[in-house]
């Protein structure tokens, strides 16, 4: 029994508790397809700065990201379903991000990874935005000057965590 | 400034051609500068990138600095270098008013071109004789020069119109 079925196994635990006549389905749908985002989270990196240095090492072997089936990174946001926004986003550079993730399919996640994209970190200056979801919302913040590894690694699975208790919209 | 002109062969060497044009010189420990007149500054670099045994023919750096009380404000700096010689020369050029204005270096160093962008970007200084002044690194729509002195340090001018609310929503 690999990882994902212990997933899908809790997964139909929790969708029990609803038991009206349609209800079972659905639920054991949700579940399923919840389990299937949550370990094929394929990522568009959007790198502008030093944070990529540490994305770099994070996408090594050493960590291994392919545990969590977030391994493969798509150069093209419209494959992709997980936008990690990486180092310094300028006023500048600002209208590019919203088109990335305006042209990412439903369903997305956006992660902002180190405190520049959270805040603007000590970036507090003519040039920089003051944290990126004041473009595109963000489900799930990463500060760190950079964040480790570990603490990437700890996001995904907060966001795994999250993608599992969402309503699975099925577009 | 010191009156220790005589102490550098290069500085020595420039008094001799162009002493009325020179405002000021200044020597430390072999690091000189020389403050000229912005009328000059373009037959003094020419004489300087070939006359044997000076041979300043590489330029190094282009940029200024904003005195907001002195008179005149500011002063654009260049940093010459000789590959031959391997010795270096400062040169300062003062410039003045809501729109200053100096000389380009184009027509002697190509490389002037993008660096006296950045100056007028940032500082608003203008480079007569210039092909092509207008921004570099900020975005066309961009208002003032945020590295004067009296730009406020946080005043952003965003592209986008801010998004209302933080982050995505939890379901």
């Amino acid at each position: 029994m690999g990882i994902g079925d212990r997933g899908l196994a809790g997964q139909a635990e929790a969708g029990a508790v609803h038991a009206g006549e349609g209800g079972w389905v659905s639920s054991k749908l949700d579940a399923a397809v919840a389990w299937a985002r949550r370990w094929s989270l394929f990522q568009y990196p959007f790198v502008t700065a030093c944070c990529g240095m540490e994305y770099m090492s994070l996408v090594s072997a050493h960590y291994d990201v392919d545990r969590f089936g977030a391994a493969l990174p798509r150069f093209s946001p419209r494959q992709a379903d997980v936008l990690f926004v990486v180092g310094t986003i300028s006023h500048k550079i600002a209208p590019v991000l919203k088109n990335v993730y305006e042209q990412m399919c439903e369903p997305k996640w956006v992660v902002a990874f180190g405190v520049c994209t959270c805040t603007g970190g000590f970036y507090d200056n003519y040039a920089t935005v003051q944290g990126i979801d004041t473009i595109v919302p963000v489900d799930l913040y990463i500060p760190g000057c950079p964040p480790t590894p570990e603490m990437v690694l700890d996001g995904i699975m907060k966001l795994q965590a999250k993608i599992d208790r969402q309503k699975q919209e099925l577009v | 400034m010191s009156e220790s002109a005589g102490a550098n062969p290069i500085l020595e060497r420039l008094q001799q051609r162009f002493g009325d044009r020179i405002r000021s010189t200044h020597d430390f420990r072999g690091d000189a500068t020389a403050t000229v007149d912005p009328a000059a500054i373009v037959a003094i670099c020419d004489w300087l990138r070939s006359e044997p045994g000076l041979e300043l023919d590489i330029l190094m750096d282009l940029t200024a600095v904003d005195y907001l009380q002195r008179r005149p404000r500011f002063e654009v700096v260049y940093h010459l270098y000789s590959l031959k010689h391997r010795h270096r020369l400062r040169l300062k050029v003062p410039a003045d008013g809501e729109a200053p204005e100096v000389p380009s270096l184009t027509g002697l160093w190509r490389g002037a071109n993008w660096y006296e962008r950045e100056v007028y970007d940032l500082f608003g200084i203008r480079f007569s004789g210039h092909p092509d002044l207008r921004r570099i690194l900020l975005y066309p729509e961009f208002v003032g020069h945020p590295l004067r002195k009296d730009y406020p340090y946080n005043k952003r001018q965003p592209r986008l119109p801010p998004r209302s609310g933080g982050g995505a929503q939890v379901t």
